[in-house]
């Protein structure tokens, strides 16, 4: 069962808002059945160009609902130069918080408010600009690069709770994951992504973080190529590991120990760790 | 808020005569049974007590029962151990409908360099037979096939499957954790070479499970320990769990009628009064061909999740093969290998029944859903175009 927090219960249960204004000011709609949720947004304006009235039809789960709910909740009375600003991480957090894996129903939310203002503004809709990247729930480049920059994605899996992308067939995975490198490349530039602050780690949490990055980042790769890795102690940043398989005699072993193993282990793990091969 | 806990095929209730059989075991008799003295021996023979009813649930012998930790350690024991006495061979046979205890085995499979077939079902959830035949080679190491399914209940005709599987001289394996209890299983008469059940979906605890292995069928261990199971699964036996799963099978032969009778009818009433009250609904596999007590419906226009959430609120228990439940962004691979339609895979809900079950449950649900189904319908932006595409809005 999903750990949904009371805010978001409540807003399912009763959910704020529902139904479609006749004659609306903007209409927005996204997703589909065959996505599995879909939300069809409308608002009203007032004299000052505020949302007088906003109502919402929802198809999907509860935190789909809930975010639906919420979304309308929060933009009332607002401009629309103040509701554009509301990103999916707010509509979140008005929720109290949503489990990573649902995290693509907020995302739903901030879409559809962004394609209710674009066509009150006689906008075309935006997604026809873009590249479609996964093609089972129809997500495209933008969609994905404003995830990643706004909640700061690092993985694949990640994108797949936010946007759904990559949540099918997985074709799409080696796309996303260019993606994925290439903004976190801009950010940084940008100067975006502030560098984790560098806690001093126990040797106990250093070894598990080895251990992890080594699964995660490095054997799928040596395993792909018939080789493996094993980790066969820390000393301090020294970490000693034994190559298995092909690599333990391919000529590249320095090479892959050096420019692969070590630099991932310096990037995840700690700046100072050296590599050193032990051949058992 | 009263409980109505209609998904026991996710899990059963722990059968008050099974718990009393167990108790004694956790306590006063803690002995191993393999020990040389009188402790350990009368355990033993308790062992031996389970074995015999097990086997007589399933009409086999009590030396080709072996026990293991659950379904799916049946279900891997039973492809793992084939694969190992046949390394020459490498071809493994499936349908795309298994539980993952099965299906996750094949990408594993797929990775180790085996060619594997996975066998389609149609739009009722029955087997290609003739994609079967024209599957089975010289390669092929083994064919594991279901008995019935989890998610829809429909059937198998797992002799007729059998019966070209041993024509070809392949070894068969059926996964029968939904079937045991529920339908007669007969291994007396019977093609299966191996069959996997697992204690919890019958009333007994989690954490037990048996691989009928038919004698003279080539195995070997999965699990490489002591001589217990001998030999072919090592391991201290779980003495109370064992014992409960024996209790468990002699109650699940004596409720066998009862299943098909009255745990039938609540069904078929439930199923009925459901299509009657709540219009643009489908029962997903076919009706005449299920399980006694499983009942998967869809409802179009509405998410599976939100259907459940609801009805948890009022104390209900089912399941469903949306995607949201799961955590996965797919509908379950079971009504997509159907070819459900979007609009109602998204909106499957199941409802499982037991011998625990009463009328007045059935009513309750049928009380509370319809309002349930027409709340959500009436947030969903799909319902109004559908009456409009009707003519009804």
């Amino acid at each position: 069962m999903w750990d949904y927090t009371e805010k978001v219960k409540d807003h399912f249960l009763n959910p704020r808002n529902v139904g479609e204004i006749e004659d609306p000011d903007g209409v927005g709609e996204v997703g589909s059945l065959a996505c599995g949720d879909a939300l069809r947004l409308t608002f009203k304006l007032d004299e000052n160009r505020r949302i007088k009235d906003v109502k919402f039809k929802t198809f999907g789960c509860a935190s789909a609902i809930a975010s639906s709910s919420a979304l309308t909740e929060m933009i009332k009375g607002m401009s629309l130069e103040e509701a554009e600003k509301i990103t999916n991480q707010d509509i979140a957090n008005y929720l109290g918080g949503l489990p990573e894996e649902k995290m693509h129903c907020s995302v739903m939310g901030r879409e559809a408010l962004e394609s209710a203002i674009a066509h009150y503004r006689g906008q075309k809709a935006v997604k026809e600009d873009f590249e479609i990247v996964c093609k089972c729930f129809g997500v495209t480049d933008r969609e994905i690069i404003k995830a990643i920059r706004e909640n700061d994605l690092k993985t694949v899996d990640q994108v797949t709770y936010y946007t759904k992308a990559g949540g099918g067939c997985a074709q799409c995975h080696p796309k996303i994951e260019a993606i994925i490198a290439k903004v976190r490349e801009e950010m940084a530039k940008e100067g975006l992504t502030p560098k984790p602050e560098k806690r001093k780690l126990t040797n106990i949490q250093k070894i598990k973080l080895i251990e992890e990055t080594l699964g995660r980042e490095i054997v799928p790769a040596l395993k792909a190529d018939g080789g493996d890795i094993d980790l066969i102690d820390v000393d301090g940043s020294k970490v000693y590991v034994a190559l298995r398989g092909k690599c333990s005699f391919c000529p590249s072993s320095e090479f892959t120990l050096k420019q692969y193993v070590e630099s991932k282990l310096k990037e995840f793990v700690s700046e100072d760790i050296v590599v050193e091969e032990v051949r058992s | 808020m009263k409980t109505v806990y209609v998904d026991n095929n996710a899990t059963t209730q722990v059968a008050p005569e099974v718990v009393e059989a167990m108790l004694p075991y956790f306590s006063e008799f803690y002995g191993n049974p393999s020990s040389m003295h009188f402790f350990g021996g009368q355990v033993q023979k308790k062992i031996n007590e389970a074995r015999e009813k097990v086997a007589d649930f399933l009409g086999a012998e009590p030396s080709e029962i072996v026990f293991t930790s659950c379904g799916t350690e049946s279900d891997n024991a039973a492809i793992f151990g084939t694969l190992d006495s046949y390394p020459e061979k490498h071809h493994f046979i499936t349908s795309r409908v298994e539980h993952p205890a099965v299906m996750n085995v094949v990408a594993h499979l797929n990775r180790k360099g085996y060619r594997t077939t996975e066998i389609s079902v149609d739009r009722e959830g029955h087997l290609d037979m003739d994609q079967l035949k024209e599957s089975i080679t010289e390669e092929t190491v083994l064919v594991s096939v279901m008995y019935a399914n989890n998610e829809t209940g429909v059937i198998f005709p797992i002799e007729e499957i059998g019966q070209i599987v041993k024509s070809q001289g392949v070894p068969f394996h059926t996964d029968a954790v939904q079937a045991a209890g529920k339908i007669p299983l007969n291994m007396k008469r019977s093609t299966v070479d191996m069959l996997s059940l697992s204690g919890h979906k019958l009333h007994a605890p989690k954490g037990i499970g048996v691989l009928y292995i038919r004698k003279g069928t080539k195995f070997s261990p999965f699990m490489i320990g002591g001589h217990q199971e001998k030999g072919r699964r090592g391991g201290t036996e779980n003495v109370p769990y064992i014992i409960g799963l024996g209790e468990a099978c002699e109650l699940a032969k004596k409720h066998l009628e009862e299943e098909n009778t009255r745990v039938r009818a609540l069904r078929d009433y439930l199923e009925a009064k459901i299509l009657e009250k709540i219009p643009n609904t489908l029962i997903n596999g076919d009706r005449r061909s299920r399980l006694p007590n499983t009942l998967s419906v869809s409802f179009e226009y509405v998410e599976g999740e939100s259907i459940l959430l609801l009805l948890s609120d009022l104390g209900i228990c089912a399941s469903s093969g949306s995607a949201c439940t799961s955590g996965s962004l797919e509908p379950s691979h079971v009504l997509r290998a159907m070819g459900v339609p979007f609009t109602a895979a998204h909106g499957s809900v199941r409802f499982s029944l037991s011998i625990y079950n009463t009328k007045e449950e059935m009513d309750y649900i049928i009380e509370h859903l319809p309002p349930i189904i027409q709340k959500l319908r009436d947030i969903s932006p799909f319902w109004k175009d559908y009456l409009k595409s009707q003519g009804k809005g």
